[in-house]
């Protein structure tokens, strides 16, 4: 989630909107603490890079608007999108990827649609669709498991190359410590003819191992999230459901060309999709049945992008499509007012 | 044969007031489509330009003699047959920039900024006024286009002006400028989605010196 409904605009540096991205951002510390233990520092460098640029040019567009600057640019919005995004991306790239991606979530996804509370579309998913489609090759080096980097980069290094780029990294070549994901592995070994299985049963697992320790750690934040209230139940299970759903029949369809639910649920951003990214009060559907709709179409179409696309995972794609539709469900899935009998038709004001 | 007042008026009209790329938002889908690189951008401007002033000019002769009932099939076979010309001498004279405009040279018949000011202004007013509005408001466009193109290839790929041999053969092979040396590229500006991008920073920008100096 990014953030907290405000369709008045005006004043919204109330405690409640600070309060919840405190504990979005509290949410998110398991899995940030699992990926540094697991993948090393980067992580940490490409949040503090985030949030940087996500604050500076927050300032810049709140000058721009002549809105009050402190207020809003302490209420932590700014940072749960700059978290989101850097835990999207590949640790481990140029300093300017993490400012493009937070130029186009903070100056364009939010303020350019209103500003806080009037986004259209999730700001750190379209930081990260701008990137994906702009430096497809700069977001495929994903860092690999320090258990198996053969030479794992010091901080010194993740700081070389975040600001220097790879030109003076001689002692240290990207293929010593980046790897495809397993999603792009099996993307390559199913278009090579062979079948899921002979992969994943062998040389994925130590990376599978440590990427799901990741996602559990989503999973653990997600769980405080609804324990706090700050989310519902709908949308994290009906994503979930709409993944498992697809990828269970595309499975019993044909076993050898794809991986089967669990493997979809626990890799690439699936958790932190469903329970942080999904769920954006703002460009969520916010009926309950909508909810129930948008988070299961949303899911069904990142299996179906992650098997069929050319992308390496879906979950952006996924969330921006379903944040367009998100005003159209939320019209017809209007519930019923207590005395009136006739089902309100589209269009409606309430 | 014309007054100047009304000549100043018709072209202040077509290039900034009522621009066809920015005020009226008419024709946007050969606008955004081919506006990628500066080259393009001029080419198929200046296409709809020539169009734009011999269809207003034609239409503006006979415009007493065309039924009303019949007048758009009547005003989109002139088009149309002025854009197969039209294409047609590209094809034959510069014939990679026919290949590089593909669909959106035949697509000038239904450009609705040709038709729009047909239907607005050549229908109603005398020859020479409605030449000039065609030209102008193909300047206009062209304008736009320019401006767009040279922003999409500037940001998407670090230089300006390449391509020009396309149009102009060999002569023009060097005119490529190289702004941003070593940049890596920047695919969203030359994709779709950077041309709504960059048209909406236009209107923007036009908003913006409109309401400041008016």
């Amino acid at each position: 989630m990014t953030h907290r409904h405000s369709r008045v605009g005006g004043n919204t540096s109330t405690p409640s909107v600070t309060r919840v991205m405190a504990q979005v951002l509290t949410a998110l510390l398991p899995g940030i603490l699992t990926h540094v233990w697991l993948f090393g520092p980067g992580i940490v460098v490409s949040l503090v890079l985030c949030s940087v640029f996500g604050l500076a040019f927050e300032a810049a567009v709140l000058r721009l608007r002549r809105y009050p600057i402190k207020p809003f640019l302490s209420d932590g919005t700014t940072l749960v999108t700059a978290a989101l995004l850097a835990l999207t991306l590949p640790t481990l790239m140029p300093w300017w990827i993490y400012a493009v991606g937070m130029l186009f979530a903070i100056v364009v996804a939010k303020h350019l649609y209103g500003g806080l509370g009037q986004n259209t579309f999730n700001p750190a998913m379209l930081g990260f669709a701008v990137l994906i489609v702009s430096f497809p090759a700069q977001i495929n080096a994903w860092p690999a498991p320090l258990a198996l980097a053969a030479n794992a980069p010091s901080l010194s290094d993740i700081l070389a190359i975040t600001f220097g780029g790879f030109g003076d990294m001689s002692h240290l070549s990207p293929d010593a410590y980046t790897e495809a994901t397993p999603l792009d592995s099996l993307k390559a070994h199913l278009r090579a003819g062979h079948d899921a299985a002979s992969l994943l049963g062998h040389n994925l697992i130590p990376t599978l191992a440590a990427r799901d320790l990741v996602a559990l750690a989503y999973l653990i934040g997600g769980v405080y999230l609804l324990a706090q209230r700050i989310i519902t139940w709908h949308i994290p299970i009906a994503f979930l459901a709409g993944m498992g759903g697809i990828a269970g029949l595309l499975y019993l369809i044909d076993p050898t060309a794809s991986a089967g639910p669990l493997f979809h649920l626990l890799i690439g951003g699936s958790l932190l999709g469903a329970f942080f990214i999904a769920t954006d009060p703002v460009s969520a559907a916010n009926t309950p049945l909508g909810k129930i709709l948008y988070a299961g179409l949303a899911g069904i179409l990142v299996v179906l992008i992650r098997s069929f696309g050319s992308f390496p995972d879906g979950i952006a794609f996924a969330v921006l499509i379903m944040n367009a539709a998100a005003p159209l469900i939320d019209a017809y899935t209007q519930p019923k007012v207590f005395g009136h009998s006739h089902r309100r038709r589209p269009g409606d004001t309430q | 044969m014309m007054a100047w007042p009304e000549s100043r008026e018709v072209l202040y009209n077509g290039l900034w007031k009522q621009n066809p790329g920015i005020i009226q938002l008419l024709g946007l889908c050969p606008l955004l489509a081919i506006s990628n690189t500066v080259v393009n951008a001029l080419a198929l401007g200046l296409a709809t330009t020539l169009v734009m002033a011999i269809a207003s000019g034609s239409i503006a002769v006979i415009r007493n003699l065309i039924p009303s009932a019949l007048r758009i099939p009547v005003f989109v076979l002139i088009i149309a047959a002025l854009v197969t010309v039209i294409t047609l001498i590209i094809q034959a004279y510069a014939q990679p920039l026919y290949l590089v405009l593909g669909i959106f040279l035949p697509l000038i018949t239904t450009n609705c900024i040709v038709l729009a000011r047909v239907e607005a202004f050549a229908s109603k007013q005398p020859t020479g006024l409605s030449i000039l509005d065609g030209i102008a408001m193909g300047l206009g466009l062209t304008g736009v286009l320019i401006a767009l193109g040279a922003l999409r290839e500037l940001f998407g790929k670090g230089t300006l002006f390449s391509g020009f041999d396309l149009a102009l053969g060999e002569m023009a092979s060097n005119w490529t400028l190289t702004v941003f040396p070593d940049y890596s590229g920047f695919l969203l500006a030359i994709l779709p989605p950077g041309a709504f991008i960059g048209l909406g920073l236009l209107i923007a920008l036009r908003n913006f010196l409109h309401a400041r100096y008016s």
